[in-house]
């Protein structure tokens, strides 16, 4: 029989709903907390009594070391340590996008408060500053123009860490009042939900409120392409709408919370998610 | 349906279902965020803060 682990900090609503997807389709499911992993580079072997590892860890350095261990070890997992790379940071997942002629954003990256100063007038205003590993909206910022941009590249330079020093720079759209957030299992968007806030920031962390979105054609090849851009598994693709150019995708996201959106879509995700687990600890 | 004392403000938290070490649960009472640390019997702490790299 099939054996899996979910690795986590914490049981959030996210990993209650794995875990009960997983017993619900009588797989047996470990629970590995990542505070109390401890390597052993010469010795993985015990990590092979698993078919696949789920992980779901909320720190994304821990994610990372864990999931480059695992690849070194031969263990399958959702996601790949590549798609958690490709993902994690901002610039790096542009970049995929760009090079896979997927419609987003036009971004621009700089080193220096100089540099960002004139990228950000190239750009014009507004425009959007974001660090290039973070979530949650976190740290995110509308440079309405030249004075807050010379602030905000000031307050980064100064108090920042070396990730403040390196200003991914990117074109606002003007969006009607809400995002998209797109699920994508394998090759298939599952769900999508819009987030919508008064607010210019619509994440769900951020008061942005869930209603159902229609997976239209366009929508799942849309967002079927991005997730294979960074690497496919199991990805949320948050998407804007843009009056002339249509959907854009903004993010991806490689940790997905879904406890907002199974209710409005009346979608299984976490049922979804376990699905493609197995299906790769199969494959 | 699992009850528990909240390590914050002594008030009562309810889970909907059977709790799992290390879930996170919010008292209703004082709003703090808690988390399981152990099942037998069922005795929470404070979750832990938010760190950078913390996210999606």
């Amino acid at each position: 029989m099939m054996k899996a682990a979910i690795i986590c900090s914490l049981v959030r609503p996210e990993e209650k709903m794995l875990i009960e997807a997983f017993a619900k389709r009588g797989a047996p499911c470990e629970v590995v907390d990542d505070r109390g992993i401890k390597f052993d580079l010469h010795a993985l072997e015990s990590w092979k009594q698993y078919d696949v590892v789920v992980e779901r860890c909320v720190s994304q350095s821990r994610a990372r070391y864990i999931l480059r261990a695992l690849k070194l070890a031969g263990i399958k997992t959702v996601n790949t340590f590549d798609v958690v790379e490709n993902c994690g940071d901002k610039f790096v997942t542009s970049q995929l996008l760009v090079q896979n002629h997927i419609p987003t954003p036009r971004t621009k990256l700089a080193f220096t408060p100089e540099s960002a100063l004139q990228a950000i007038e190239e750009m014009g205003y507004p425009c959007v500053l974001k660090p290039v590993v973070g979530s949650w909206g976190r740290m995110v910022t509308r440079i309405n123009d030249r004075d807050s941009a010379e602030g905000m590249l000031e307050l980064r330079d100064v108090l920042g860490n070396y990730e403040a020093h390196i200003y991914y720079i990117q074109e606002y759209i003007h969006k009607p009042s809400r995002d998209i957030r797109a699920f994508v299992a394998g090759d298939k968007t599952i769900a999508a939900i819009y987030r919508s806030s008064e607010h210019w920031i619509t994440n769900t962390a951020r008061g942005g409120k869930a209603a159902n979105c229609p997976v239209t054609p366009e929508l799942d090849a849309l967002c079927t392409a991005g997730a294979r851009a960074v690497g496919g598994g199991v990805v949320a693709v948050d998407v804007l709408e843009d009056a002339e150019r249509g959907l854009l995708i903004n993010e991806i996201n490689h940790t997905m919370e879904f406890r907002n959106s199974v209710a409005p879509t009346g979608v299984d995700i976490p049922g979804a998610i376990v699905d493609y687990a197995v299906k790769v600890a199969g494959g | 349906m699992v009850t528990a004392e909240c390590s914050e403000c002594g008030g009562t938290v309810t889970f909907k279902s059977a709790p799992i070490l290390h879930e996170l649960i919010r008292c209703p009472e004082c709003g703090a965020e808690l988390e399981v640390i152990t099942l037998e019997p069922v005795a929470m702490a404070p979750a832990p803060t938010e760190e950078e790299d913390w996210g999606e």
